[in-house]
């Protein structure tokens, strides 16, 4: 499936909905792959940076160019298997796993003080000096038994948000 | 006019969106700025607000709903309608289409005709120059129209030359303007465009006089806003036609109204148009095609069958700024279209958002964590 031609195989479909682990229904990855289609201007089979940025609504978010690092370049597969992560059949662990890659940018498994500090400078901008930045990360972490030089990996990111399922659910229009 | 009116107030950066309810129209999903008691380090880590938000858009958002042409269903797909598509595409292009090829060539030849002439002897006489010609490109108009077998439905009081008022209309396509043109010859703003269509602007266009701006230019917005209100001044002038979009929309939405027709201190007169959809979809998708291959394909269709809604004039209330004045016209023109209107700037086809919203994000999740952190 290297090429978009504007049809998808029922094969297509299971190959894809088998990679996201059954998150998505194959009406909710037909539309994902019209959007995909929509997005994708020439039909190079992937959609570029550009092109993400041409939709307004993301190029606003503060976390937009942490997110761009993750899907740039990501075949039709892959784009599925990153949202579906947001999908609401997935785990709290699938949803945490996505949260933890956001903040862990250089991808060694692990999310020290400094990369969480990055993350906070993407949402607060320059509402908040670096040192409030600190203070609060360095306030929170000690109440939670972390020290500033603590790394955290996925378990301890699952362990942190407990049983309490983050909000995170997109609801794929299927029309 | 008064002193104080003398200055149009223009922005700085071509996309200042200072609307102040674009907040209303986004999902406002953000428990970021709930404040809930004391900060943890769940709540500090927890970015899928945020995350939800960017996804949401990556999976759908309603500026691209905006431009998205929808092809035709196909409903040829069995062995009856089959036969008889095939039947209708024969009569489209081998019929239909030749005939109206000559419709237009023929009505060309009239027109240039009588119009080089005028022109050229005419110099000396304004009045009467301008009126001919005045007449001489609604007809031209006209016979464009017929060469789509136009089917124009025209309601509300025709448009009357007299100073100080504007004409401001919903965008779908060029042919908006031909469509307005066949029933009065309105001055028109415009970009500029390259090829056989420049050519036509500069020549023809010039003489029911004609305001050029460039997109791609940061000052350009001042010195439109001058052309446009000596334009409006003038009493001999034609009736100015505006597309406040500044873009063409797909006829199922409106994008936000630019300010500038809304503070010339005229009149405002709206209109709106509604293509059926049954007979072509008249969007004119300027990164899908070029205005010649759109032209073809409204010749060689069945007919381009469409409303035109002359509305009741406004003008702008005590205490209304110039946004106001313009959603509240852009209200009239999208009820009585049957349109949606999103709260997005139609430029941002062109460039990309500023940064003064994901900056307004920023500041309102730093008050809610400093905010938090006092409770103790």
């Amino acid at each position: 499936m290297g090429n978009t031609s504007s049809m998808l195989t029922q094969y297509d479909i299971e190959e894809v909905q088998s990679h996201c682990h059954e998150l998505f229904e194959q009406q909710e990855i037909l539309s994902l792959y019209q959007r995909f289609c929509q997005l994708d201007r020439n039909a190079k089979g992937f959609i570029s940076a550009d092109e993400f940025l041409s939709v307004p609504e993301f190029a606003m978010n503060p976390l937009s160019q942490r997110l761009l690092k993750m899907v740039d370049g990501l075949n039709f597969k892959d784009f599925v298997a990153f949202l579906s992560a947001f999908s609401a059949k997935a785990s709290l662990r699938q949803k945490v796993q996505l949260i933890f890659k956001v903040y862990d940018s250089d991808c060694n498994g692990k999310v020290s003080f400094k990369d969480i500090m990055e993350v906070l400078r993407d949402l607060s901008g320059s509402f908040m000096s670096d040192e409030q930045r600190e203070e609060v990360l360095r306030q929170v972490l000690k109440e939670s038994g972390y020290t500033s030089d603590s790394f955290l990996t996925v378990e301890d990111f699952v362990k942190i948000f407990g049983s309490c399922k983050p909000e995170m659910d997109v609801e794929i229009p299927v029309d | 006019m008064s002193s104080t009116a003398g200055r149009l107030v223009t922005s700085r950066s071509e996309l200042d969106l200072d609307h102040p309810n674009l907040e209303d129209y986004l999902p406002s999903g953000s428990s970021i700025n709930e404040p809930r008691g004391k900060l943890s380090l769940r709540d500090l880590l927890d970015i899928s607000p945020t995350l939800t938000e960017a996804a949401g858009a990556i999976v759908d958002d309603s500026f691209t709903r905006c431009f998205k042409s929808n092809p035709p269903e196909p409903w040829n797909w069995n062995i009856y309608l089959f036969p008889l598509w095939c039947f209708g595409v024969v009569v489209r292009y081998c019929l239909l289409f030749p005939l109206r090829v000559v419709t237009l060539a023929f009505g060309w030849i009239i027109f240039l005709s009588l119009f080089i002439p005028v022109n050229a002897l005419l110099k000396g006489q304004d009045r009467l120059r301008k009126k001919i010609e005045r007449v001489l490109v609604e007809m031209i108009c006209s016979f464009f129209v017929a060469s789509w077998t136009g089917v124009v439905k025209y309601h509300g009081p025709r448009p009357s030359i007299r100073p100080k008022q504007v004409y401001v209309a919903n965008h779908t396509s060029m042919i908006d303007f031909i469509v307005l043109e066949q029933m009065t010859a309105f001055a028109v703003i415009m970009q500029k465009h390259p090829g056989w269509v420049g050519l036509l602007q500069s020549t023809i266009l010039e003489s029911v006089g004609c305001i050029w701006f460039n997109r791609s230019e940061a000052k350009d917005r001042e010195i439109v806003a001058r052309k446009l209100r000596d334009h409006v001044q003038g009493t001999d002038n034609n009736p100015l036609l505006i597309f406040p979009e500044g873009t063409c929309v797909n006829n199922n939405y409106t994008v936000m109204f630019k300010k500038g027709a809304f503070e010339l201190d005229c009149t405002v007169c709206p209109i709106a148009i509604k293509y059926n959809k049954i007979f072509v979809d008249a969007f004119w998708n300027s990164r899908k095609q070029s205005f010649t291959m759109h032209l073809l394909q409204l010749m060689t269709s069945w007919a381009v069958v469409c409303e035109v809604w002359y509305l009741e004039p406004q003008t702008i209330r005590p205490g209304e700024t110039g946004i106001e004045f313009a959603e509240r016209v852009r209200d009239m023109i999208s009820l009585r279209a049957g349109l949606k209107k999103v709260p997005w700037d139609g430029y941002l086809k062109y460039s990309r958002p500023s940064s003064k919203h994901s900056e307004r994000k920023q500041q309102s999740f730093a008050e809610s964590i400093l905010a938090r952190l006092e409770e103790k």
